[in-house]
């Protein structure tokens, strides 16, 4: 799990990890504890291409449907399947197993920094 | 930013923050959603017990010479036929037959009873209320403000009340379903209710606003060693919807007659005399009005209060509440759908956000306790 400041966030409750051309993407605990027990994650396939904005997932709760959007343009390299099988996972884990897509991009746009993003959800 | 006004906070509203609650808006009212797991509070209920704090629900007191006559009048259902002591589920209908609410009525004594509503139509059944008693020797207060309400359900809840120091004249082994008993918790007035919005055994506590939050330690205290954790509104919302217990504003409204609603028998035309909404009520549901049924999908993807059912290509109907059901671990959902497509073993089809999920019709409801 990579620090918390090391991260990069989106106003959609986000948070990309950046490593080379490669992206991680997942939502971030305060997300995931507003959803409440995540019960089903769908999770853009391998190979697919993304665009910047779009919704490319869903992550359930028991009481309601968050929508994963894609923070960047790029193509799919690895979707975590753990998270598939336990959804869980998002609330136990959100900033590590938790993780839910891999993304190989060209360009980056603007995001949030850590202060950017606290400062966003007031907590 | 909104201009609502700043919600409502129970009485209990500290001891939640402390016990690290998430808290909802909920009918103008801060309740707590969740404590940590709405799926663990869930689990809890159905295996151990779980305790609610519901002090947002409404409390009307009715009494005088022509209590049971008026209630008779202003309900759907026979109070007056009512045991003291028994509590019955009702209805409160408009002129043309739509719901207003759904409420709990309890009878304290031959002239005195105890209307329970929902907190969001607090204000619609106390003015109905309040209009219907007319020449009737009654008075109607609402008292929803100096009472709080307390629920520990689950199949050890009991067990828990039973060893609750500070609560005494209660007998709860012989207390049957949907009877109350009235006793004392440190001396001050308490009343126990055996019912329930879960689908488990289990017990309503009424008490004054000021001795909640010592009424809730006691319990709390005693559940310990029988698993009992605190719930919220999460939870109680995907226990009820197994249970096949509908909800105002989902599957209730004033454009939702009870016979579309499967509440048919909760509305007495052979009771003596008129009462509001008996002319619609003996009129029936217009030709094809949708009726209310239960759905079940394979997989995890649940529908979603609002979504479109579909037979075929067609679009037959709606749903009023759906999730993926904890106990069952498959979706479930309560649908308006048109009468003809009712019965059980019905395929119908969910639009779940552009996918078609294929669905079944059910009888309700979908959990049923082991007697």
């Amino acid at each position: 799990m990579a620090e918390l400041n090391e991260l990069k966030y989106t106003a959609e409750h986000e948070w990309i990890l950046i490593e080379g051309d490669i992206a991680t993407v997942g939502i971030t605990a305060y997300a995931a504890e507003k959803l409440g027990d995540i019960v089903f994650v769908e999770l853009p396939k391998v190979g697919s291409t993304l665009a910047e904005g779009t919704v490319v997932g869903e992550i359930e709760s028991t009481k309601s449907v968050g929508e994963l959007f894609a923070p960047v343009n790029g193509t799919v390299v690895e979707a975590n399947d753990a998270v598939s099988d336990s959804p869980e996972l998002v609330n136990s884990d959100p900033f590590g197993a938790g993780w839910l897509v891999k993304v190989k991009f060209t360009e980056l746009p603007e995001f949030l920094d850590l202060a950017a993003y606290t400062a966003l959800t007031g907590e | 930013m909104t201009d609502a006004p700043d919600p409502r906070q129970s009485p209990l509203h500290d001891v939640h923050a402390a016990a690290g609650a998430s808290f909802t808006d909920f009918a103008g009212w801060l309740m707590p959603v969740r404590y940590s797991s709405d799926l663990a509070e869930h689990h809890a209920v159905r295996t151990s017990a779980g305790i609610f704090d519901i002090s947002h629900m409404a409390e009307i007191v009715v009494e005088g010479p022509d209590a049971a006559a008026y209630l008779d009048f202003a309900l759907a259902g026979k109070l007056s036929a009512v045991a003291i002591g028994q509590a019955k589920y009702s209805l409160l209908l408009d002129t043309s037959g739509g719901i207003i609410d759904d409420l709990v009525v309890y009878r304290k004594g031959d002239d005195s009873f105890f209307v329970v509503a929902n907190a969001g139509n607090r204000a619609p059944v106390a003015e109905a209320l309040e209009h219907r008693a007319g020449e009737f020797d009654v008075t109607v207060v609402d008292q929803s403000d100096e009472i709080s309400l307390i629920a520990v359900q689950g199949p050890r809840s009991r067990e828990i009340v039973a060893a609750t120091a500070g609560i005494s004249g209660v007998e709860l082994d012989s207390l049957k379903y949907y009877w109350s008993t009235s006793g004392t918790f440190n001396g001050l007035p308490l009343m126990v209710g055996r019912t329930g919005y879960t689908g488990e055994d289990g017990f309503e506590l009424y008490i004054q606003a000021d001795a909640a939050a010592d009424l809730w330690a006691a319990l709390t205290a005693a559940g310990e060693p029988f698993g009992l954790v605190p719930a919220g509104l999460a939870s109680r919302d995907t226990l009820r919807l197994e249970a096949g217990m509908p909800l105002y504003g989902h599957e209730l409204g004033l454009d939702t007659l009870p016979v579309q609603a499967g509440l048919g028998r909760v509305v007495n035309l052979k009771k003596d005399g008129d009462f509001v909404g008996r002319q619609a009520s003996e009129t029936g549901a217009p030709e094809g009005a949708r009726v209310l049924v239960g759905l079940v999908s394979d997989g995890k993807r649940a529908g979603r209060a609002g979504y479109a059912v579909f037979d075929g290509d067609t679009e037959v109907g709606t749903i009023t509440s759906g999730a993926l059901s904890p106990t069952l671990g498959y979706p479930i959902a309560m649908a308006y759908v048109d009468p003809a497509l009712n019965a059980p073993g019905t395929e119908l089809a969910i639009d779940v956000r552009g996918s078609r999920v294929a669905a079944s019709v059910v009888s309700l409801p979908f959990y049923k306790r082991e007697a």
